[in-house]
């Protein structure tokens, strides 16, 4: 193994267009860094903000998030709901000290393996180029105990319609 | 823990073991996730095979597993067979979890110790998750057996024979005044030359008597609800102003009507109509329809001549649109195709030279029903062209455009080469990119034009023009095209053009493909299950799709699709039920407190608010046959008191927690970290 950063990446896709994207990008034999892991959901609208939060007081660096494009969502509109509660995710993700960026939206349909890959790829450089993010110990450090992230994720969700 | 875990990771031949270290992945797997309670793990070539599904029984019978991890493909392609494979050993279908280590890992990486890793921590995951699975009974719901069919092309067509034929009813939908389509519009069809009427008719005929079809033209679906086997379709039937009850199709309305209109559907533009018409003299159902945009009545208050005739009374001004709801379990789409827009390519000169023709003109102008009664003559109506240039791939194979194949107009070139030859005389040039005349006795007729004559220029062309410049192009239309055989350009004076357009998705295709739940490719065409296996399903249960709304194809390949959508639709037909997975959301009653949020995240409107009363306190509630299970109402409930099955909070936190027990860059050898436990 060698010296340079390998970020964490936890990236959550929709049953129908993004999970598929996944699919044919192997179907396609396209290449992207080994640093995804992909959790499939029905609809990027069951993303809980609460799997996020623990994704990264477990270790992640980054985490993607990824559904039908605006209009072909198979539950006709739920991923508008995830772009609004990605919106307000990145704001809240600020406040807890954890960059935005960390937190990525994509669209892709189950036709766009190539777009999927060049993603993945381009969001693993980002995360690298931003390091580590250590989030539990930059937490536990501020503020003296551990139980701060992590236990009650069900405490943390909901508000974005 | 209690849980017996069986872990078994698939060889896929080399498609896997060629990246990942299976082997050594089982053999971790078995050691560092003993204490998860995996008392397993195993190794195979190919785990889909059917030694590979015994392996996994045998142990799930001798070792008492109460759960099973399969890694291997995506769980589109085998969820089903490991899960039937778990049901046939007596362990619940939903307690097997697949882990996709090839799309996923090995097809897409390319460090193999990476590659190892990455799949030992996918393998974690799909541990910590199948603990939290819950043993599910798919639902099952009756299925209706009356079947919804939109387009009335030859596609649609055949799909509805078929189905009413079986035995139970259809309802066709066509958003014309008569079913037959784009080939009711030609004249000959490709290789054999058949009359396209004469084979046509007698099946738009049988469709318009059939005791099980409901024929509803000029109607369009508005709204569609429901889910496989329970649709509800609302159908917008058009106000024709003809009572059809009374119309006994005699057209004489059609006569003296004083209102002509140039006909841009049916003729291409190239003829007339009345403004209360049936499309043409075949026409099924054979009742009229009133263009009110065009009608003197209805725009200047005074005519009435059609009512005036009309020997049975049956023209009523004051119909309205009418809209009527229709039951029906299944629904296939065949809604065909737009021809390519002539224009957009301005070099061809279309709609600026008079000459210029398109290959929907051209089909009416040599039909003998046509407005030039099957004379091929020039925009004039009466010059017969001398000479003649066919433009193979105008719209399509273009990367400005389209670039994927629009399949028929090789062929239809060739025909209308032959039509034109035999009819006129003429010299034909066909000027082509590549000659594509697979499928049976095609090529046949390909040598059969080449023999009468015709030639052929290999070669995209660059332009018509009106301008001459050389002597003999005076009057003409000159074709300006490299002829790569030669490698030079040459200028080909002609009297006539036709421009053989592509096929394009239908303008609205992405509208109607919403509406039923179903999505278009980038190109817009209607996406099927599987392009190879599976050419007629969609992605959405009950949902089907025949003909050239899938793609572009030729009429035999169409009236394949939807014979094969009929037959799936009468095989659903027949099992009576269906089972759906079960992923669906509930509501604790006791821990929800009424807060609403959830009731207007759900567009399937499948939760309700029940207000409070004296015994109870207000709640909301999950109506699970309207359910669909996106779970989005179970990540927004602030109280936690939704749960959705299948894919629940508990078992997509354990899986993050597996997920990122193994850190990247790592050793590979895998020193886990323990997460906190997962909350309730």
């Amino acid at each position: 193994m060698t010296d340079t950063f390998e970020p964490l990446i936890i990236g959550f896709t929709c049953n129908w267009c993004s999970y598929r994207a996944a699919d044919s990008a192997g179907l396609g034999r396209m290449k992207y860094p080994p640093n995804i892991r992909l959790i499939r959901l029905m609809c990027s609208g069951r993303l809980d903000m609460a799997f996020v939060l623990r994704a990264f007081a477990n270790g992640a660096d980054g985490v993607l998030i990824s559904g039908c494009h605006p209009g072909d969502c198979h539950y006709l509109e739920q991923n508008y709901k995830t772009q609004s509660r990605f919106l307000l995710m990145r704001r809240l993700l600020a406040q807890m000290g954890i960059e935005p960026q960390r937190l990525k939206l994509l669209w892709a349909s189950a036709a766009e393996g190539a777009i999927f890959a060049e993603e993945v790829t381009k969001m693993t450089e980002e995360i690298r180029a931003l390091g580590p993010l250590n989030w539990k110990q930059r937490m536990m450090k501020d503020e003296g105990h551990s139980s701060a992230v992590g236990s009650q994720p069900t405490a943390v969700t909901g508000g974005a319609q | 823990m209690t849980e017996r875990i069986g872990v078994y990771v698939c060889h896929c031949g080399s498609n896997i073991a060629g990246m990942v270290d299976v082997a050594e992945v089982a053999k971790w797997a078995g050691e560092k996730l003993a204490s998860r309670g995996v008392v397993v793990a195993r190794d195979y070539k190919f785990m889909c095979s059917s030694t590979g599904q015994e392996i996994i029984q045998k142990d799930i019978k001798e070792l008492g597993l109460t759960r099973v991890v399969v890694a291997a493909c995506s769980p589109h392609l085998h969820e089903p067979t490991f899960r039937t494979a778990c049901e046939r050993a007596g362990l619940n279908p939903y307690l097997c979890e697949m882990v996709s280590i090839r799309e996923q890992v090995s097809w897409v990486h390319t460090d193999k110790a990476a590659a190892t890793e990455k799949s030992k921590a996918m393998i974690a995951g799909g541990v910590e998750r199948v603990i939290y699975n819950e043993p599910l009974e798919p639902l099952r719901v009756p299925i209706n057996p009356n079947t919804l069919v939109v387009g009335g092309g030859i596609a649609g067509i055949q799909a509805a024979l078929e189905i009413a034929d079986q035995g139970t009813h259809v309802y066709l939908v066509e958003r014309e005044p008569s079913i037959g389509g784009h080939m009711a519009q030609f004249d000959k069809t490709f290789p054999t030359l058949d009359c396209s009427a004469c084979i046509l008719t007698p099946k738009m005929v049988q469709v318009g008597n059939h005791p099980n079809i409901t024929l509803l033209s000029y109607s369009e679906v508005t709204n569609v609800d429901g889910y496989v086997g329970n649709f509800t379709v609302t159908v917008k039937k058009k106000a024709r102003y003809v009572n059809t009850d009374l119309c006994n199709g005699c057209g004489l309305c059609q006569e003296k009507c004083p209102k002509k209109v140039i006909d841009t559907v049916f003729e291409a533009g190239l003829g007339y109509r009345k403004a209360i018409y049936r499309p043409f003299p075949q026409a099924v159902p054979k009742y009229p329809v009133i263009d009110r945009e065009n009608c003197t009545f209805f725009q200047k208050g005074t005519c009435k001549a059609c009512q005036k005739f009309c020997p049975t009374g049956a023209i009523d001004f004051n119909q309205k649109d009418e809209y009527i709801t229709l039951q029906v379990g299944n629904c296939i789409l065949a809604t065909g195709y737009d021809v390519f827009d002539a224009r957009r390519i301005s070099q061809y000169g279309y709609g600026r030279l008079a000459n210029v023709f398109t290959s929907l003109e051209f089909e009416r102008l040599s039909n003998a029903a046509g407005p030039t009664g099957g004379k091929i003559v020039l925009r004039d109506g009466v010059t017969v062209p001398q000479t003649v240039g066919i433009i193979h791939c105008v719209g399509s194979r273009d990367k400005h455009y389209n670039n994927y194949c629009s399949v028929i107009c090789c062929m239809q070139s060739l025909k209308f080469a032959h039509l034109v030859k035999e009819r006129t005389g003429a010299t034909v040039y066909n000027f082509y990119m590549d000659m594509r005349t697979a499928y049976k006795d095609y090529d046949e007729f390909y040598q059969r034009v080449l023999e009468e004559g015709t030639l052929f220029v290999r070669g995209r062309v660059a332009e018509v023009t009106d301008a001459a410049r050389l002597p003999g192009e005076e009057g003409k239309l000159i074709i300006q095209v490299e002829d790569t055989f030669i490698g030079k350009q040459r200028r080909i004076p002609v009297d006539m053009v036709i421009l053989s357009v592509g096929l394009e998705p239908r303008r609205d295709a992405k509208e109607l493909g919403k509406l039923f739940g179903i999505s278009c490719a980038a190109a817009g065409w209607f996406i099927e299950r599987h392009p190879k296996l599976d050419p007629v399903a969609t992605m959405t249960e009950g949902i089907f799709i025949a003909g050239a709304c899938q793609g572009p194809k030729d009429i035999p390949a169409s009236v394949a699709q939807g014979a094969a959508a009929a037959a799936r639709v009468v095989g659903k037909i027949q099992q009576k039920e269906i089972s759906i997975e079960p992923i669906r959301a509930s509501i604790d009653k006791e821990r929800c407190s009424a807060c609403r949020i959830c009731n207007n995240l759900c567009p399937f409107k499948a939760i309700r608010f029940v207000e409070a009363t004296e015994n109870e306190p207000a709640y909301s509630e999950v109506n699970p046959a309207l359910c669909q299970g996106c779970g989005t109402c179970v990540a927004a409930c602030p109280s936690g008191a939704i749960h959705g099955t299948a894919f629940s909070t508990q078992q997509i936190i354990a899986q993050i927690d597996g997920l990122t027990s193994l850190k990247p860059g790592g050793d590979g050898h895998g020193a886990r970290v323990e997460a906190e436990p997962v909350p309730a």
